[in-house]
């Protein structure tokens, strides 16, 4: 289970452009033809982004001023109304305090107890037991978010549920509940199994970035009488600092285009209560017919993320630990 | 002294082997549970959730089979071989583009195709339902393909690109020594050399079409044309009182990709590493 170095380059820059081995009589104008000929290596996924992807993106931006009715087709252009009332919209600022929760849970457990965990991994001595743990534990992440909602749907039902089984059997009948049914368990009941979803996918790579670190490190400590726990915040946790940091984007950035869970689980309700910013965008357009408030609404999650990623483009910038 | 830490540190290991097995039993429970709901009779899921199968009732895969998610199984594979095909190829070819042919532009090439990492579906959702409506792309396969195609180019782009920057700039040079085209230098020296890179960004990319949903369920609304995400939860509303089929059909959907993952293990690990440091 091992990466090549390659894995851990950093974004570099793109290659200097390599001259055209042409003989200098060639004349310039058929070197700048075949330049422009070259174009035909990238013309497919440039030509599949600018219209599938950047397009739409502008696009949005210019629905998002529209008051728009897929039905009868009309468009009105409102100004900045759809923006006024997104800001005037207690359910917007729902699923925004939503999805901030979902990024802080998941940063606790996918980022921190990930690492903590890979740590564990890493520390024990049977190479054949650190791959079983850590492919089991990347199981969940392998199957889609949809047989992962509907899986916990079921977990969570109050009649069939192995959640409120498991609490009779442990004494705890009193904590036994609808999950997904009330207004205040619904999202914590939504985020739980996002963690369940996603811990082994974060702990994996941060093996990977554990692995990497070279063990006569450790050794030296170990000599020196560093006991384990030490060893951790000495030399694994700062060494892997960087990782820890990407992670985080990553998680956050996933935290704010959260849907597919959501969607399967409680499509929001009850009551709105666990409406994210991705199916609050979904139901105010396809199901509220109201495409001008969904596009910003989709503005908006275009902010975030892309504040987000320029946050990651630096950190993956910065010089990487060299060792 | 030395003992008593040399007992305490045994003793640490234990129990961390201990924790660490315990999580694996909770993590991977609610998935036996699901395949074992699948044999159930509806009765027995409500009796005793944690019971064993009194009579395995393997015809609950029949009916779910039988009652959408074979044709949802065979959607996701045609979507699925489609749209990875075509990701692999399209990123492969800007990949060497970009690494290893004098392009005009190169620099605004590389960040148009890169930039599309940071780019949220959600985002770019409704335009996105208008202009396959004029396209009359909508409800049609195609719009999942192109759209699968579209935002996974850059991802894989980003992994195969990465891995040519360290191919040695002498292959090429040996090749045009040959006097083989670029074209010919890309099919027959460098495509083969990408292997292992190649086999990760096809994994990746089955695992992401394979398990997506939001495309899924805008585009396609006709029964036939849906994959088994969207399918999945049809079945759930649909037949939602017989919840064994249920339970069997995302066995169906979930099988598949957990024996891809631990055929292919090295090859998603290699992929999921060298893709979070984009």
């Amino acid at each position: 289970m091992t990466v090549s170095d390659t894995a851990w380059k950093p974004a570099a820059p793109p290659p200097a452009p390599v001259s055209p081995k042409s003989p200098k009589d060639r004349a310039a104008k058929s070197a700048r033809t075949r330049r422009w000929r070259n174009v035909v290596w990238v013309l497919p996924a440039v030509l599949l982004l600018g219209v599938f992807a950047y397009l739409p993106l502008v696009q949005n931006l210019g629905f998002s001023f529209l008051k728009w009715d897929i039905y009868s087709g009309r468009q009105t252009f409102v100004g900045a109304d759809n923006y006024v009332r997104m800001f005037n919209d207690p359910i917007f600022w729902k699923s925004l305090l939503n999805n901030t929760l979902y990024a802080i849970i998941s940063i606790a457990f996918q980022v921190f107890g990930a690492m903590i965990l890979a740590a564990m991994i890493e520390g024990l001595r049977s190479q054949r037991w650190r791959g079983i743990l850590r492919a089991v534990y990347f199981v969940p992440s392998a199957i889609s978010l949809t047989v992962a909602g509907l899986l916990f749907y079921f977990i969570y039902e109050p009649e069939m549920g192995i959640l409120n089984a498991s609490l009779d059997f442990l004494g705890l009948g009193n904590f036994t509940q609808a999950w997904l049914g009330q207004e205040n368990t619904a999202i914590f009941a939504i985020i739980a199994m996002s963690q369940w979803q996603g811990f082994g996918y974060c702990t994996l790579l941060f093996s990977v970035a554990l692995q990497r670190i070279p063990s006569e490190l450790y050794e030296a400590a170990s000599i020196d009488g560093v006991g384990p726990l030490q060893r951790f915040f000495s030399i694994s946790l700062p060494l892997v600092r960087e990782m820890t940091g990407l992670m985080m984007i990553v998680t956050v950035s996933g935290a704010f285009q959260v849907f597919n869970e959501v969607m399967v689980m409680t499509s929001g309700g009850p009551n709105n209560s666990s409406q994210v910013l991705g199916t609050w965008l979904y139901r105010s357009g396809f199901v509220r017919n109201d495409f001008g408030y969904a596009a910003a609404v989709a503005t908006a999650v275009f902010i975030i993320t892309l504040v987000l990623a320029v946050i990651q483009l630096r950190i993956s910038k910065k010089r990487r630990v060299q060792w | 002294m030395v003992t008593r830490s040399a007992v305490l540190l045994v003793l640490g290991r234990v129990l961390i082997k201990a924790f660490l097995v315990a999580l694996a039993v909770v993590v991977i429970y609610p998935l036996v549970w699901m395949m074992l709901n699948g044999v159930k009779s509806n009765s027995e899921l409500f009796s005793n959730p944690f019971a064993l199968p009194i009579a395995w009732k393997w015809d609950n895969y029949v009916t779910a089979w039988n009652r959408g998610v074979g044709d949802y199984l065979t959607t996701s594979v045609l979507v699925t071989v489609a749209s990875t095909v075509a990701t692999v190829f399209i990123s492969a070819w800007a990949a060497y583009g970009l690494t290893r042919v004098n392009i005009p532009f190169n620099r605004v090439v590389l960040v148009l195709i890169l930039g599309g990492l940071m780019l949220a579906p959600t985002v770019a959702l409704i335009p996105l339902v208008k202009m396959f409506q004029s396209l009359g792309l909508y409800n049609n396969l195609w719009a999942l393909l192109i759209l699968y195609t579209a935002f996974r180019v850059p991802f894989t782009t980003f992994l195969i690109r990465a891995y040519m920057m360290d191919l040695p700039a002498e292959v090429d040079e040996a090749a045009s020594v040959d006097g083989a085209s670029k074209a010919r230098a890309f099919w027959q020296v460098i495509l083969p050399m990408c292997k292992p890179i190649l086999v990760s960004t096809v994994l990746l990319n089955i695992l992401f079409t394979w398990n997506e949903y939001l495309f899924a369920m805008v585009f396609t609304s006709g029964g036939a044309l849906q994959t088994l995400p969207v399918g999945l939860t049809n079945l759930m509303s649909k037949h939602g009182t017989d919840y064994p089929v249920v339970f069997a059909g995302m066995a169906i959907a979930a099988i598949p990709v957990i024996v891809l993952f631990f055929a292919g293990q090295r090859y998603f690990i290699r992929g999921l590493a060298d893709g979070v440091g984009k």
